[in-house]
């Protein structure tokens, strides 16, 4: 068994710079913010910042959240169409669960 | 009449197989699609990765899955009896811990692909492997909290709340179960080269899944624990 899967050719290299995003470096600035937004998130569960609690806590969450699809899943450097895919989904799901919770009236208290 | 209508729609349909065969040759040859990354296996008409554009569509539904146990838990999260509710079970700096295990593994999956696509065969079986075991010290850490909210008294049917915690979680505990024994098969044929196809993109799809069990836990740490009801 080698250690390599295949014997890599320049041009494969710099195609794979071209297509993959972000470098492994990157990868880790991205891991540490995430981290950071997570303890941010745990610190505001401690502090009172009043009305902006709700708001705050929402906000960080969605950056989290798209910041692993953008970045992690590639999102952002795939093509459109994967990404299309996956929006419906999401898209989708926030649609019919809001219209569903409201008809409970979640939202009204 | 109708034996050579028959006979010129089997010539077309040849003739489109043909013309398909043909674009997804040149496709391959060629390159592409400069967007895709995608290097070698099936490919769609798009010039698309089957098996990448199909986990992309698995993640769409499973949205609408997620969607809805969450929805259901936001409704039910305030049904439950005094003393056994989220301010008195709730221990954050323990699932803190624990999510920042689960963010950890999305680094080192995310690395895992960056080796493969490199063609690090060593390198994507050590970050597969971390991230392998990350996962299981997540889910260490979720069935720990279960045994403990278990002897607090609080059971799948002690209350709506507890059914609806209960059936997200360990539904979230499920797929990441799914995503270990992943893991740990793709360390094993990336070892015995049984990987058909290409095997950065077989290493891809794994990590699409391992991150979606992530980014569907960044939601629950946050609706589910650190917003009280």
């Amino acid at each position: 068994m080698t250690d390599t899967l295949e014997t890599p050719s320049s041009q494969d290299e710099h195609a794979a710079d071209e297509h993959h995003g972000p470098s492994d470096k990157q990868f880790v600035t991205i891991f540490l913010i995430l981290a950071a937004i997570t303890a941010v998130e745990v610190a505001v569960t401690y502090i009172d910042i009043g009305p902006l609690f709700l708001p705050v806590l929402l906000g960080l969450m969605v950056v989290k959240f798209f910041t692993v699809v953008l970045y992690f899943m590639h999102i952002k450097f795939d093509n459109n169409v994967f990404g299309r895919l996956f929006y419906i989904g999401l898209g989708l799901a926030v649609f019919v669960y809001a219209a569903a919770l409201s008809t409970f009236q979640f939202f009204a208290g | 009449m109708s034996e050579s209508l028959i006979s010129d729609t089997v010539k077309d349909a040849v003739e489109i197989v043909k013309d398909h065969h043909h674009d997804v040759h040149d496709h391959d040859v060629h390159g592409g699609d400069d967007h895709s990354g995608d290097h070698g296996g099936h490919h769609t008409s798009l010039g698309l990765s089957n098996t990448k554009l199909a986990m992309w569509l698995f993640l769409g539904s499973e949205c609408l899955l997620f969607g809805g146990l969450i929805s259901t838990y936001m409704l039910y999260r305030n049904r439950h009896s005094e003393n056994l509710g989220p301010d008195q079970l709730w221990d954050i700096p323990f699932t803190s811990a624990t999510s920042f295990v689960l963010l950890t593994s999305s680094l080192t999956m995310v690395l895992a692909v960056s080796a493969a696509k490199r063609k690090d065969l060593r390198n994507t079986k050590i970050y597969l492997g971390v991230t392998a075991l990350l996962g299981g010290l997540f889910l260490a850490g979720q069935i720990y909290e279960f045994t403990v909210f278990y002897r607090e008294g609080l059971g799948f049917t002690t209350s709506l709340f507890s059914s609806s915690f209960f059936t997200l979680t360990g539904f979230h505990g499920v797929h990441v179960s799914i995503g270990i024994i992943m893991l740990v098969a793709m360390i094993g044929m990336l070892s015995k080269e049984k990987v058909s196809g290409d095997e950065a993109e077989a290493v891809e799809m794994v990590g699409l899944y391992w991150h979606f069990v992530d980014i569907v836990w960044i939601i629950i740490f946050t609706l589910v624990y650190l917003i009280p009801a």
